[in-house]
């Protein structure tokens, strides 16, 4: 078998996996678990377009979910059918989005992470105080999730099924993103911006688009946020969640397409986890930054296979050749 | 939607703008600093008004710490002199700081995002021991005895307390501006920050340099957070709500620059007080319109020299 044909196996078998996730797990809480890593990885997926291939980190994408969370909801109490709050609120969030992007834009670098975070907490501020629009601490309920050909979502296998459909659409515009000429010419302004500025291209616009890209699946996310918890209030909004969003892509490996999925599987189970045995996730949270940083700075995915290969070498080196030490530096 | 105010609130909100300004000047004079200097994205500046402000309420107030697992308690002697205690608090949280940016954030010199994921780390965890030692309530010191009355002027009182942080503010606004642009240290500074390289060629120690600096801007940011405490009061979430006004200070009067925090301070002070008094449902919203107005005419800020 061939890499082509072993790569096509490969997708088929994860694609049956996925497929039938509420048949061999059965357990509703499984299910659901596996319905929060999906939707939280079209969230990672979108902010590794800034993160990963544009060069741009973001801290404010918390508040971009709330700009899709927050009309949604508002728009079904409000009356609206589901089809039109939906699509109203992904118009919002894309319209904001570009507002913030024109903002974010007039810096590049630690400027642009440190607007973007302004942002995000001016979002949060904005839904925690102005309590007549967005009820404040109390939150927003969302009573009804859609239904969509005759499929209600009420079920976790039913919301299993919709969730998996957006991540498999979110994932194959990611696919497409990458090997297009815009997404090649996203990663150009990310490694040489001048350079690409010279040869024509208008750097601005370019990354303009891609935050518009990355803005409009965040909103999805932010969407299926919404309808899992049938519930939205501050919280979504806050920095942790950026910082979660942010943990994702790093721990499982920026600019790579299963890096982001790997890592919103990773922080979802822990946060699963973890919450089951002690109530300071945000002390792990931190924790976990500090030690990615110290030890696996490329990602974990990428970074627990550097080590296993330096344990293995080792091993082998020591076996064969003993007495002699072994080549290599620990980080790079 | 718009709360009317007479002319007699108007000038209590002056005099509290004005003491808010001077808090946030001491805030993000060090961030200025930190970030607009150094160029480090120093996520922590929030946390260290927050720990700093902790630890001055504990003194102030002589208090009990229970820690729950392991279970200890920790007896803190009360002292009065809330200077002194502000200046206690600084030195500890400045040790953190120095700590933190010589053995951990240092080796990560001009690499952004890992310095981001460091600091908001650091951020996260200060925040949950905070809450895990000092609990979820809010604290909040008496005004100092000394400082607790009125001055009377044009028929209004005006507390005494407010009108000490706006002095605090101004001697510091001073302090710093002589340090930066006048002393031997404030030459090796900007040095340092403008040609590492050249700068150690001729001898300065800018490792050492940039440590002391972090520290300072730490302990200043600890500072703020005593001398606002009896006034703000302390409560979990102060520090995540410090730090995008201190940002926005920054982004608003330019980075690095220190003229620009002081002016940047006070009109953040102002545009914060007046607008949560008359829109209080669009305070925030009211925040982001000067930062939306520099970025689009002036994306250096009011005061800021053009990076290339």
């Amino acid at each position: 078998m061939n890499g082509k044909a072993r790569r096509y196996a490969a997708v088929a078998v994860a694609l049956l996996l996925l497929v039938t996730v509420p048949i061999w797990v059965r357990n509703a809480y499984y299910v659901n678990i596996a319905s929060q890593i999906l939707l939280w990885a079209i969230g990672a997926l979108a902010l590794n377009v800034l993160v990963g291939y544009a060069g741009l980190t973001s801290l404010g994408h918390a508040g971009l979910i709330a700009m899709a969370g927050y009309p949604a909801a508002l728009l079904l109490a409000g009356g609206y059918g589901h089809f039109v709050a939906d699509i109203g609120a992904l118009v919002i969030t894309v319209a904001s989005t570009a507002v913030f992007a024109v903002l974010s834009l007039r810096a590049t670098g630690i400027g642009f992470l440190m607007i973007t975070l302004a942002i995000g907490q001016i979002i949060w501020g904005i839904a925690y105080r102005w309590a007549g629009l967005t009820n404040g601490d109390n939150g927003i309920n969302v009573s009804t999730r859609p239904v969509i050909f005759g499929m209600s979502l009420d079920s976790a296998a039913g919301f299993y099924f919709f969730t998996l459909v957006c991540f498999l659409l979110a994932l194959l515009t990611m696919m497409a993103f990458v090997r297009s000429p815009f997404g090649a010419s996203v990663r150009g302004t990310r490694d040489q911006a001048r350079r690409m500025s010279a040869l024509g291209y208008n750097v601005w616009v370019i990354r303009f688009l891609a935050i518009l890209f990355s803005g409009f699946w965040t909103g999805v996310c932010g969407l299926l946020f919404i309808y899992y918890n049938q519930f939205i209030s501050p919280q979504v909004a806050a920095l942790t969640t950026s910082a979660e969003l942010l943990l994702m892509v790093i721990s499982g490996g920026t600019a790579t397409l299963l890096g982001p999925i790997a890592g919103a599987a990773i922080v979802v189970i822990m946060k699963n986890v973890v919450s089951a045995y002690i109530e300071r996730w945000n002390l792990v949270l931190g924790v976990i930054f500090i030690l990615i940083i110290t030890f696996m700075p490329e990602g974990l995915v990428p970074g627990i296979a550097r080590l296993w290969r330096l344990g293995w070498n080792a091993l082998r080196n020591r076996a064969s050749m003993p007495g002699v030490p072994v080549q290599g530096k620990g980080a790079p | 939607m718009m709360t009317q105010i007479t002319a007699v609130q108007a000038a209590i909100l002056a005099m509290n703008s004005i003491a808010l300004g001077g808090l946030l000047f001491l805030l993000s004079a060090g961030f200025s600093l930190i970030f607009g200097l150094m160029r480090i994205p120093n996520l922590m500046h929030g946390s260290f008004f927050m720990l700093g402000a902790y630890i001055g309420v504990s003194f102030l107030t002589g208090a009990t710490i229970r820690w729950q697992n392991p279970p200890f308690t920790l007896q803190i002697w009360k002292i009065e002199n809330i200077f002194l205690v502000a200046l206690i608090s600084a030195a500890i949280v400045a040790a953190i700081g120095a700590l933190i940016e010589r053995y951990l954030l240092r080796r990560l010199e001009g690499q952004i995002l890992p310095q981001v994921l460091l600091t908001l780390g650091f951020a996260l965890i200060i925040s949950d021991l905070c809450l895990m030692a000092w609990t979820g309530d809010p604290w909040q010191p008496p005004t100092p005895a000394a400082f607790a009355g009125a001055v009377q002027a044009m028929g209004l009182f005006f507390p005494l307390y407010r009108l000490v942080i706006l002095a605090v503010a101004v001697v510091a606004a001073i302090a710093l501006w002589l340090m930066v642009d006048w002393t031997r240290l404030g030459a090796m500074i900007r040095a340092g920050v403008d040609d590492p390289a050249i700068a150690r060629v001729v001898g300065i120690k800018v490792s050492q340099l940039f440590t002391l600096v972090f520290a300072l801007g730490a302990g200043l940011a600890a500072f703020a957070g005593v001398l606002g405490a009896p006034y703000l009061s302390v409560y979990p979430g102060v520090d995540f709500e410090m730090l995008p006004l201190a940002l926005i200070v920054v982004i608003l009067g330019g980075s690095g620059s220190l003229l620009g925090a002081l002016v940047g301070s006070f009109i953040i002070g102002f545009i914060f007080n007046f607008g949560q008094a008359m829109f209080p449902d669009l305070a925030y919203v009211i925040l982001f319109l000067p930062m939306l107005l520099v970025l689009v005419l002036r994306p250096q800020g009011l005061f800021g020299r053009m990076v290339a």
